[in-house]
């Protein structure tokens, strides 16, 4: 095994084992730290495989990620307070198979929009569509608009209960996994490939015969369902959502956690979440105005290591 | 009709410049056919045109009768048509062997196949090294392929075009920027694949045009202003006077 598969491994190790330990030793807090963390990499992870692989860079990834959430928050608030019948439940699988669905349709649509477009254009369009988003979130009063919505029941799965705080968070711990795994996978794959080699050489790639368009467009719905399925557990996590977490400045600190981390690497978008909640917890304590240290820390990171936190760890090495 | 490709009033400006200008041409099957021009003439123009990469203002391009400008340049690779590049287009932050490796997939059909790894499909690897071989650049198969030469990247951009078995092959200038014995390589390489493809060579130089081409087609502001053999071409006043003599 390289060095990198023994540091993806321990890292992973850890995660899985510090928390609940830090939980029976009574400081749960740090558990759920780690609950929001793991949830938060899942979503890092999806980005990652757009952009880090794909050089498709998305700055509305945070709208699948309420998208997800309300797919929780929405059934849920029916089956409590009515209306909408056909919509009411508190099914975890029908919610999380919204999530799912809704973003993955999201990504259809504005992904066919948006990949028409390069550059900043793209960057700029693919914003703009998340907004709508949010827009359209904050004007629909029943679902609480800007003040945003209370989950009262968690999703209902069988053989968990989620309002247990140990059980919620193997949940995310093993969705992490199995999520790396997924987009290790796809990545490694001929599809995988032709997503890479047009965020290297688009002109030849569609010079060799690829419908790099069709390509990249699978990809982007591939990894919004992800996201979306992220944003159900983390309405799940948080009992609380609001429009403000589709917010642009959302999708900014995804992508902040995929290049501080390691873009195009497994392990990259979990050390980039790890380092952001460590960052925002702690310099957040220190001073209300932690974004410009954090910020300046991103800027150096992204100036002098290439590679990211996983670059760090290689020691420079390819 | 027996030519393969079948250029008729092709043209196309940017801006106040006429790139291509009522261009027609015919590509016999088998054939190495050379273009040859001056800078700026819209040697690359053509070959873009023809790939798919642009589109002309009007004008048609029959590929085995069948109109090409219609359709997408990801489609065009389909029918028979590969291209390499003046300007080396590689994929520079993958290993030579994974530039060559996409070559193969592209021609294996589609590519949404999510499960197996690409590196271990033993049809790609196989494939790619193959071509390495042929190319003279199977010990470089697993560097990165930034750590290659300018001359490697030539011969790379070859490796990729012949990936596709294609039946008609776009080279423009394989040439360019190779030192003495470099080129005598290509020239060698060149020779050894005309007897399998249908070759549209844009070249400047002239020794290896002269000892590589079937027919000479000369293009000058956009136009072709002659075609023939190459003494023809040689014995040609006007492309002397256009082209020749002025080197
Ligand atoms: N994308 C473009 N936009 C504007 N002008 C262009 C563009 N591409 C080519 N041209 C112009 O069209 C003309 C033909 O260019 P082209 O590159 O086809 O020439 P060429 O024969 O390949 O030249 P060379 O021998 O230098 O490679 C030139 O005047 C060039 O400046
Ligand atoms: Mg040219």
């Amino acid at each position: 095994m390289t060095r990198m598969t023994w540091i993806t491994l321990t890292v992973m190790a850890l995660l899985a084992v510090l928390p609940p330990v830090f939980f029976w030793t009574g400081n749960a807090f740090y558990l759920d730290l780690a609950t929001r963390l793991t949830i938060l990499a899942i979503a890092a992870v999806s980005l990652n495989l757009i952009l880090g692989y794909g050089g498709l860079v998305s700055f509305g990834h945070a709208a699948c990620l309420g998208l997800g959430a309300y797919a929780v928050g929405i059934p849920a608030h029916h089956w409590l307070y009515g209306g909408m019948d056909a919509l009411a439940t508190t099914n975890g699988f029908v919610q999380i198979g919204l999530a799912v669905a809704i973003t993955a349709l999201f990504a259809l649509v504005t992904g066919a929009v948006c990949l028409r477009t390069r550059g900043v254009y793209f960057i700029m369009i693919t914003m703009a569509f998340a907004q709508m988003v949010y827009y359209l979130i904050v004007s629909i009063e029943e679902y609480g608009g800007d003040d945003g919505l209370v989950i009262d029941t968690r999703s209902e799965l069988p053989g968990f209960n989620l309002d247990d705080p140990l059980q919620l968070f193997a949940l995310a711990y093993v969705s992490l996994v199995v999520v790396m795994l997924v987009v290790r996978t796809i990545v490694n794959s001929r599809f995988g490939m032709v997503l890479q080699g047009a965020k290297g050489n688009e002109e030849r790639m569609v010079t060799l015969g690829f419908n790099v368009y069709l390509y990249r467009l699978v990809a982007y719905v591939i990894s919004g369902a992800i996201c979306g399925y992220a944003g159900a557990l983390l309405g799940n996590f948080t009992t609380f959502i609001s429009p403000e977490m589709m917010d642009w400045a959302r999708s900014g600190e995804l992508m902040f956690m995929v290049i501080l981390g390691g873009a195009a690497t497994t392990l990259g978008p979990v050390l980039g979440s790890a380092a952001f909640i460590v960052l925002e917890e702690f310099l957040g304590r220190l001073t209300i105005y932690w974004h410009l240290p954090f910020g300046l820390m991103l800027i150096g990171v992204v100036l002098f290591v290439r590679g990211g936190l996983m670059g760090l760890l290689r020691g420079g090495k390819e | 009709m027996s030519a393969l490709l079948e250029i008729q009033s092709l043209n196309k400006g940017f801006g106040g410049i006429k790139a291509s200008d009522d261009l027609s041409l015919s590509v016999e099957a088998g054939e190495v056919h050379a273009i040859i021009g001056p800078n700026g003439a819209g040697k690359t123009t053509l070959l873009s045109q023809l790939s798919g990469g642009q589109k002309p203002d009007i004008g048609r391009i029959l590929f085995k009768g069948r109109d090409l400008v219609p359709l997408p340049a990801h489609a065009r690779a389909h029918l028979g048509i590969a291209r390499s590049f003046q300007i080396t287009s590689l994929i520079m932050d993958m290993s030579v062997l994974d530039n060559v490796a996409l070559a193969v997939q592209a021609r294996q059909g589609h590519s949404f196949r999510f499960l197996r790894a690409a590196r271990q499909d033993a049809s790609l690897r196989e494939g790619a090294m193959g071509l390495l071989r042929r190319v003279g650049l199977e010990a470089k198969a697993q560097l990165p392929t930034r750590a290659l030469s300018h001359g490697e990247h030539r011969h790379m951009e070859i490796a990729i075009a012949l990936a596709g078995q294609a039946e008609l092959l776009l080279l423009d200038e394989p040439m360019a920027g190779l030192g003495g014995e470099e080129s005598a390589h290509m020239v060698t390489l060149l020779r050894q694949i005309k007897s399998r493809h249908t070759i549209l060579l844009v070249e400047h130089d002239m020794d290896a045009v002269f000892q590589l081409a079937d027919r000479i087609s000369v293009l000058v502001y956009g136009h072709v202003i002659a075609t023939g053999t190459p003494d023809e071409i040689r014995a040609n006043a006007a492309v002397q006077h256009a082209y020749l003599g002025e080197e």
